[in-house]
């Protein structure tokens, strides 16, 4: 849609084509569709050609995802009265996927921001905290992060370590966290800490702490196996002063507001996986086209039939679980079961994607010519953040034998 | 200033284009519609002049069937500020130059002072509507517009047109039909929040009778008699040999069997 049509096609693009493109429709509207073609072309024109050169290099890519700002897509549910585009799930589901697609570091990076960030300052901010933090991080003119994770840490988000201590106008802050996406090069960063070690969970707060706040510094930059164009950050307190006026809600409602973050940043990495794995099976079902053996395309053998028959399945099962949880959300019900069992299923079927789509490509799926390589890598990593397999299946137990 | 900008909803054109099973026509069925490529051109053009200042008014108007409301919509998003749907069945069994007979019935009931529109539609490629339309509202009409400078009081316009191997630069009085070409600039992504805006936009629509048009007046002129694919490539011939040998049977064949020389 962005350029004029090139004289002669050789090969469609995989995209477009019947078997490509998604089985159900989901009866999305006319700006849901306006909106996938947006970010689409914009993922194909302004992503597609860097997307390899960004994980080589482990690069941020700031002025993509500031335009992406601009283009309205990192606060994309919040309402316009605070600088968002106050669009639905669905349409959230839509772009996290056309994004992801094309390079799944920048959707974990739009998802941080959009469910991580800016919902939760919606969520539980005062008018204030929203003028001054909600509206220019919706808007894209500031980067947003989300730091729960310590050393101690990690699905064990009640043994946060990290303290602040209420002294006159300002909360001190010990501690460090690890693992937080876009941590080095964000603006404003969601803060969990204990305010009362006693309490446990219970003495969990939330603190909003803009870079450059004395007595903070970043640690490492993380080395990581994929989603290496997200930069992955260490974060070091040391006596940093917070104003109090930068708690968001009340002391001890950290665990709460962690968690409610989390349920919607579910569906987010869900669509995140998926397009992931959309992008594994597009790319396998032209590959098989091209590559001939023993005579023949490889698609014309059936071990490769079956292979793409079973991500395609499984991909169309993630995708109705996603858009159900979706719906779920857009409708004001609970969705936490639902969001669980999608982020559960969307990573666990992206991880098999990738491994098929390899195995497809054979040799060449090994080498950083090809692009599923980089999928494989960057799969991994959906079975493990924003709560890792294991606490998903936790979390629809629990609703289960409610 | 008041700008009108025809367009059209078109196929995707990463679609794969394959003729009906009796060579009717082309097999519609699946395909995603868009706003017609070269009319992005056209509708950046209108909405930037629109933002450098001055009382500008941008309208989109569109023959198209039902689902041609998402061209007009994305048009909108990109700062379209009105839209105009000429919607009826009978609209759609015509050709360019019924087109453009439509929408001169049309757009001669609103103000304008300046109409763009692609250079040609991608599905047809038949480039007639511009200078069509131009011809039946007595105005003048450049094609292939490649560079486009209003004059201050908005009577004029410098024009630039691409030609093979060389550029043609025109005056033109205003009102007049130019037809937009690729390089004349970079079309915006449309906002999210402009998409939702765009979708609480009241389009126009009007049909032949509320146009006052009856059917001889838009009646095609140009029949299809068959739409078939081309034929398959064939595959390459490698030539073997040695060197003077196979230059001696390329010229050869290029001469005799491709008529190439």
């Amino acid at each position: 849609m962005r350029s004029v049509p090139r004289e002669r096609s050789i090969t469609p693009p995989a995209t477009n084509s019947p078997e490509g493109r998604q089985a159900v429709d989901f009866a999305f509207t006319e700006e849901h569709e306006i909106l996938r073609e947006t970010i689409r072309d914009f993922a194909k024109n302004e992503m597609a050609p860097v997307a390899a050169e960004l994980d080589a290099e482990a690069k941020f890519p700031r002025d993509i995802v500031m335009k992406l700002g601009e283009l309205g897509f990192m606060g994309m549910m919040i309402p316009s009265a605070y600088g968002g585009s106050e669009l639905d799930a669905v349409a959230y589901v839509i772009a996290l996927e056309e994004i992801s697609k094309v390079c799944a570091s920048t959707g974990v990076t739009v998802s941080v921001q959009n469910s991580l960030v800016c919902q939760p300052l919606f969520d539980h901010g005062s008018e204030e905290q929203k003028k001054k933090y909600l509206a220019p991080l919706a808007s894209g003119k500031l980067l947003g992060a989300f730091s729960l994770t310590e050393p101690e840490a990690g699905s064990d988000v009640a043994n946060v370590q990290s303290t602040a201590v209420l002294e006159g106008d300002h909360y001190v802050v010990n501690g460090n966290k690890i693992f937080v996406t876009t941590g080095g090069d964000a603006d404003v960063i969601l803060l969990f800490v204990s305010t009362d070690r006693e309490k446990k969970s219970k003495g969990m707060s939330a603190l909003i702490l803009e870079k450059g706040t004395l007595g903070f510094s970043l640690g490492k930059k993380e080395n990581k196996m994929g989603m290496r164009a997200s930069s992955t950050y260490e974060l070091i307190l040391e006596g940093a002063r917070i104003p109090k006026e930068n708690l968001l809600g009340q002391e001890g409602d950290g665990m709460k507001i962690a968690l409610k973050a989390l349920d919607g940043g579910r569906i987010g990495i869900a669509a995140q996986a998926l397009g992931i794995a959309q992008a594994c099976l597009e790319e396998s079902i032209e590959y098989s086209k091209q590559r001939r053996q023993f005579g023949k395309a490889i698609c014309e053998f059936q071990a490769i039939q079956w292979m793409l028959a079973d991500m395609a399945t499984e991909i169309e099962a993630a995708r109705l679980l996603i858009f159900k949880a979706a719906e779920m959300k857009d409708r004001g019900k609970r969705y936490t079961k639902e969001a669980a069992m999608a982020k559960l299923y969307a990573s666990e079927t992206a991880m098999r994607a990738a491994i098929k789509a390899v195995q497809i490509h054979g040799g060449y799926g090994y080498m950083k010519d090809y692009p599923v390589e980089r999928h494989f890598r960057d799969a991994k990593l959906t079975e493990i953040y924003e709560g890792t397999s294991e606490i998903q299946r936790l979390v629809i137990a629990a609703i289960l034998l409610r | 200033m008041n700008i009108v900008v025809c367009v059209k909803h078109v196929p995707d054109t990463e679609a794969a284009i394959k003729p009906l099973p009796d060579g009717s026509g082309v097999a519609t069925e699946g395909l995603n519609y868009v706003l017609n490529p070269y009319d992005e051109f056209a509708v950046e053009e209108a909405v930037k002049i629109k933002e450098a200042g001055g009382d500008t008014q941008v309208t989109v108007i569109t023959v198209g069937p039902d689902g041609a409301t998402k061209s007009l919509r994305t048009a909108i998003a990109m700062g379209a500020d009105e839209a105009v749907h000429l919607n009826d069945p009978v609209f759609l069994e015509t050709d360019a130059q019924g087109t453009a007979v439509i929408l001169a019935a049309a757009i001669q009931t609103l103000p304008f002072d300046l109409i763009l529109c692609g250079k040609q539609a991608v599905d047809d490629d038949c480039a007639q509507v511009g200078p069509a339309l131009a011809e039946l509202l007595g105005i003048p009409s450049v094609s292939v517009v490649t560079q486009l400078e209003l004059e201050g009081d908005g009577k004029k316009a410098t024009v630039h047109r691409e030609l093979e191997g060389a550029t043609e630069v025109l005056e033109c009085t205003l009102p007049a039909v130019l037809t937009t070409q690729k390089g004349l600039n970079e079309p915006r992504y449309p906002a999210l929040p402009m998409i939702m805006k765009a979708k609480r936009k009241e389009i126009r629509t009007l049909d032949a009778s509320a146009l006052g048009l009856s059917p001889d007046a838009f009646a095609p002129r140009t029949e299809t008699v068959e739409v078939s694919s081309p034929p398959p490539r064939q595959g390459g011939r490698i030539l073997e040999g040695d060197v003077a040998e196979v230059v001696r049977e390329a010229v050869r064949l290029l001469k005799e069997e491709a008529k190439l020389l």
